[in-house]
């Protein structure tokens, strides 16, 4: 008898999927009915406010978040207020496709600024593309990659570890070990760096990975101190840089006889780690707090002014910033926040901003930067000892570079 | 208890049942928009797990805390498929970056559709099988048990982090077009595919629920509650467990292959220590001992996760916390022990 009533209830389901199955049509979108007629522009900023990633990515928020607040102290876009919307991607990857389609689909943003690893921006990739909504990426990352539907205001390879390379050539250093966090940047930037080392007579003697987040250096340490490189590529992410720094220094080899050039470690890394740990090496990127521009000056205040005097400003932090001008520079261009108009007019928009001047590459969508390599100060401050001397253009598959004929 | 009540008892489950049937597979597809509908068949897909883990863990007493591995499983068996079926006899995409030339070896078979479905319930009760034939074999459980099943779900996240051109690394496999012929992406598949998972879900409580108020299941109680006096029965628990293990395990491979185009992607994030211990968190605050609430405790935590990220996007990890501290406190067998009070009470007094 029970099984009976069972069955009844089984059999009575069914019927609901039939009914179900032929309902027709899902209730109809109401697109549009909060995009027009209202006096704000919302925008989306998605960024992992918890989780590993949420030191580093709750600073680009902010520096955004500040754009936002000047751009609408100015009198707006368009004559309408911009009005953040604010989602944590919680550094897990689907969760950023999850929010992503949240801010498209239900808050109908007229773009989103959000992201920050490689695997968060290729998560958040099919939901923009079907979508065809707009996402401004912030971080330097490692190329091959040119979706019409995404902004890429850091840097591509070309810009960051290209004119590294360039760099520590130019300084006679032949011999490199390459260590990196084990996911898609530094594998790929590896792949890129090997290239280059080849076609430039330099040699490679080591690469070893790390999962993210390990602390465990000793080993890999010495493994680089037996194999004696001239130099040392580091594309550690996150926490593990403190580690790796630390243990270097408890070897005694100072910075002078081998300098470690790392392309993650900015102005906040360096506080994590520990100046004294990291003094005398170098990095790469296109912006550092003492770039010396007046754009950058009135960055630096106002970003202390409004987060407190001790906050440091860092490249991906002064990208976003960007991306936000940029935008907004491209919707009052098109006249509209329609994504297709900005797209279009986003081509050859040119602003001076911290790091100079960037102008927005239409073919590709990434942005012309100005590479810089710096030495860290005793202070904590980056020092720029080489720069590039005008904007470099974007080059996401590097085709402009005939030892990089093979990668792609 | 008089008849009457009896038979108004009788009557209870196959109406909740009916009723949250209609409700999931009526109203919901109905009213929901099709982004709250595309959360909803995601909580459902860890409803599928989490079915399998109060399977184990409440009803077999073998708490796993790697089910993320059955359910990397199935999804990355889903996900290989719909991969290969996009690039249409070229690379998946990130083979290309990651500068693989040739299609691995491992791969080619998951081309084939029918080969694919069947790895997503035969991988993962393949591995139950075998981990449980060694470990129950020897009598390892408890503490031991739950341990070595976390171990397996960290070193399969390192595995698939490593192998960055045979996996898709930390990125995972994302980026999919077309399942079935249909584009995964629009409201209508995504819509059918809500039902799938809901009519997948409601046949899998029904099979689950036979399963335990059969002789096996009766027997798996017992093993729960008295190993050793099963064994001295004549029975060999350790056959049982491993049985009810790997089908525990077939259920999170289905529910990872059903996840994949519901959700569009698939990665180590996933199935690691973690989601694996949020589902087992699900379903403690669900109630362990009853499978609806295994069910019922995956969708509420899945909601209260949605809800309390977008109210408050700086704080909802603590929110989230205290719910379950909340639900542990006031009701330590969740919150189907609650109900089950509620209606015992209710006839005690009549």
């Amino acid at each position: 008898m029970r099984n009976s009533l069972w069955r009844t209830g089984a059999a009575f389901t069914l019927a609901a999927v039939t009914l179900a199955a032929c309902a027709g049509q899902s209730p109809t979108n109401d697109t549009a009915a909060s995009s027009g007629g209202s006096d704000t522009i919302k925008v989306g900023i998605l960024h992992s406010l918890s989780g590993t990633m949420a030191i580093s990515e709750v600073t680009v928020r902010d520096a955004e978040l500040l754009a936002i607040e000047e751009i609408n102290a100015a009198g707006g876009v368009l004559g309408k207020k911009l009005e953040p919307v604010v989602e944590d991607g919680a550094s897990d990857w689907p969760t950023f496709a999850e929010k992503a389609t949240k801010l498209i689909a239900q808050d109908k943003v007229a773009t989103v600024f959000g992201g920050w690893t490689s695997a968060s921006r290729k998560a958040m990739l099919p939901v923009f593309e079907k979508r065809k909504a707009l996402l401004w990426y912030p971080v330097q990352y490692e190329g091959l990659e040119s979706s019409p539907y995404i902004f890429y205001t850091g840097a591509t390879t070309n810009q960051q570890i290209v004119p590294g390379l360039d760099y520590l050539k130019e300084k006679g250093k032949k011999k490199l070990f390459l260590v990196g966090s084990d996911y898609v940047f530094p594998r790929t930037a590896n792949k890129i760096i090997k290239a280059y080392a080849a076609a430039n007579g330099m040699e490679v003697l080591g690469e070893e990975y790390t999962p993210l987040g390990h602390t465990e250096y000793s080993t890999l340490v010495n493994k680089i101190v037996e194999a004696k490189p001239d130099a040392v590529f580091n594309t550690l992410n996150g926490d593990s840089n403190v580690a790796f720094f630390k243990q270097l220094k408890s070897t005694g080899i100072s910075a002078d006889q081998m300098p470690v050039m790392s392309v993650s470690v900015a102005e906040e890394e360096v506080r994590g780690i520990g100046v004294d740990n990291v003094a005398g090496h170098l990095v790469a990127w296109n912006y550092y707090q003492t770039t010396d521009t007046p754009a950058n000056e009135k960055f630096v205040a106002a970003f202390k002014a409004k987060y407190g005097a001790d906050k440091v400003t860092s490249d991906p932090m002064e990208a976003g910033y960007n991306a936000v001008y940029l935008w907004a520079e491209a919707v009052k261009k098109a006249g509209t926040t329609d994504v297709e108009a900005v797209k279009k007019a986003a081509g050859g928009v040119s602003l001076d901003r911290p790091e100079g001047k960037v102008t927005i590459d239409g073919d590709n969508q990434h942005v012309y930067k100005t590479a810089r390599i710096g030495v860290v100060q005793p202070d904590g401050q980056i020092k720029e000892v080489w720069n590039s001397g005008e904007p470099i253009k974007p080059d996401p598959y590097l085709k402009t570079y005939s030892w990089a004929g093979g990668l792609v | 208890m008089t008849a009457p009540e009896q038979s108004a008892r009788r009557w209870l489950g196959p109406a909740v049942f009916s009723a949250v049937a209609v409700l999931a597979l009526v109203a919901a597809p109905l009213l929901l928009e099709p982004f709250r509908l595309g959360l909803l068949a995601k909580y459902l897909c860890y409803a599928i797990v989490a079915l399998g883990i109060g399977l184990a863990w409440g009803q077999g007493g073998m708490l796993t805390l790697g089910q993320g591995v059955f359910f990397g499983l199935g999804g990355y068996a889903m996900g290989m498929y719909l991969k290969l079926n996009d690039a249409a006899g070229d690379l998946p995409d990130f083979m290309v970056w990651s500068g693989v030339e040739k299609l691995p070896a491992l791969w080619k078979p998951f081309g084939n559709p029918v080969f694919a479905l069947a790895m997503v319930v035969v991988l993962p009760a393949a591995v139950a099988l075998l981990l449980g034939a060694l470990v129950f074999r020897q009598r390892v459980r408890g503490a031991y048990f739950a341990i070595l099943t976390q171990a397996l779900a960290a070193a399969l996240v390192i595995l698939l982090v490593g192998q960055q051109g045979l996996t898709g690394g930390t990125n995972g496999l994302t980026n999919f077009f077309d399942f079935f012929g249909n584009d995964v992406a629009a409201d209508e598949t995504q819509r059918g595919l809500y039902l799938l998972v809901a009519v997948v879900l409601g046949a899998l409580y029904l099979g689950a629920r036979q399963l335990v108020r059969s002789r096996f299941g009766r027997l798996l109680l017992a093993v729960r509650d008295g190993e050793d006096r099963v064994r001295f029965l004549g029975y060999n628990p350790a056959t049982v467990k491993t049985l009810t293990f790997a089908v525990s395990a077939g259920m999170a491979g289905i529910a990872g292959a059903l996840f994949v185009p519901v959700v569009g992607i698939i990665s180590p994030a996933l199935l690691g220590v973690v989601p694996s211990l949020e589902l087992v968190v699900a379903v403690a605050v669900g109630g362990r001992f009853a499978l609806a609430g295994a069910v019922l405790g995956a969708v509420v935590m899945g909601y209260a996760r949605t809800y309390f990220s977008e109210e408050l996007p700086d704080a909802w990890l603590y929110l989230q916390g205290a719910l379950f501290v909340l639900v542990m406190t006031l009701a330590p067998k969740g919150i189907a022990g609650l109900a089950a009070n509620l209606v015992r009470r209710r006839e005690v007094r009549a």
